[in-house]
């Protein structure tokens, strides 16, 4: 079972909601944070420690820009209802494959590929269209519109 | 495939020159920081480096804007955040940066992208995602999005998230690197 929010402690709301970015590139990160907190640095990672082992936060680093390093896209698939499962584990095989959803649309099938250069992401487009014998919409990121803050959580 | 990628992988960002000491720490930090009292040094004595090194790449990465940004990363879903939908725009190509500018704003809204339109079948161009701890909450953003940045008369689709077949961090050929949880 989730927590609701609300069960979280306030040491564990600040850690969720006031790190996001801004984290210390510098010796001893979690005593910086926990100077910040009011708390001792012991606090601090083990408190980070639980909310990783309990996946209410996947980690503590860096989030990359799309498109800075290697090549990636999204792409869509419009799937026979009956072939969704069949097909969403074909494209699952893919180590290159990060995200693969369901969702309401006649295209019902959204995943990102990611490959070190355009020509590997070719293959494998190409290879999931052949596999499945269905057409892959390719959808590339054009330019980028957010600026990433985190994502600000509503406690109440 | 609706369009080449030739065509379609358009470097937008200039893309980031790494080395072999960049592309071993990107691999190393990509699952996240060790929770230990010096992480960084951690890190460095995994790869034969020493601590420095390790803080003064990751700190030109950020400079680079190949980091986006740094710190915790929370699952959404986890915490509560239990409905998502891509939410897509058929904006005049004119006017697609000023509304994707409008749209990034807000709290709500982990992304938002202008993307090709492979016509006839998809004709939306202006693509973001937005979070919320139930479908009306995800849809009482969407209206508010259209409200406030003159949407109106735009033609959109809200394509909520079913199942999750996978969802883990992203891996550029042997650079295994991790995006935001939801990220695309």
């Amino acid at each position: 079972m989730t927590p609701q929010l609300t069960e979280y402690t306030p040491l564990q709301r600040a850690l969720l909601n006031n790190f996001q970015q801004g984290f210390p590139l510098s010796a001893r990160p979690y005593a910086e944070l926990a100077e910040k907190l009011g708390v001792s640095e012991q606090d601090v990672i083990d408190t980070l420690k639980g909310l990783q082992d309990s996946k209410t936060i996947s980690r503590v680093g860096p989030v990359f820009r799309v498109g800075s390093i290697g090549v990636s896209t999204l792409a869509a698939i419009a799937v026979p209802p009956d072939r969704l499962e069949e097909v969403a584990a074909i494209v699952n095989e893919y180590e290159a494959v990060n995200h693969n959803y369901e969702r309401e649309h006649a295209f019902n099938l959204w995943f990102v590929a990611t490959a070190t250069d355009e020509a590997e992401l070719h293959d494998i487009l190409q290879a999931i269209e052949q596999r499945t014998g269905l057409n892959v919409m390719v959808l590339p990121m054009l330019e980028d519109y957010h600026i990433d803050l985190g994502f600000e959580l509503q406690w109440a | 495939m609706g369009i080449t990628t030739e065509q379609a992988v358009i470097p937008l960002h200039r893309r980031v020159k790494l080395d072999a000491v960049d592309k071993a720490v990107i691999a190393a930090v990509q699952g996240g920081l060790p929770l230990c009292e010096r992480p960084y040094a951690a890190i460095a004595q995994k790869l034969g480096l020493d601590e420095h090194t390790v803080i003064t790449r990751l700190q030109r990465l950020q400079a680079q804007g190949a980091i986006k940004r740094f710190g915790v990363v929370v699952r959404h879903h986890e915490l509560g955040y239990r409905a998502n939908a891509m939410v897509v725009f058929d904006v005049a190509d004119e006017r697609v940066a000023q509304l994707g500018r409008c749209i990034g704003k807000f709290e709500f809204v982990t992304l938002c992208y202008r993307r090709p339109r492979v016509l006839p079948e998809w004709p939306y161009n202006l693509f973001c995602m937005i979070h919320g701890k139930d479908r009306q909450a995800v849809l009482t953003h969407v209206q508010e999005l259209i409200e406030r940045c003159g949407l109106q008369a735009v033609p959109h689709a809200v394509l909520f998230s079913k199942r999750r077949f996978k969802q883990r961090g992203a891996v550029y050929g042997n650079v295994h690197t991790r995006q935001a949880s939801g990220e695309i």
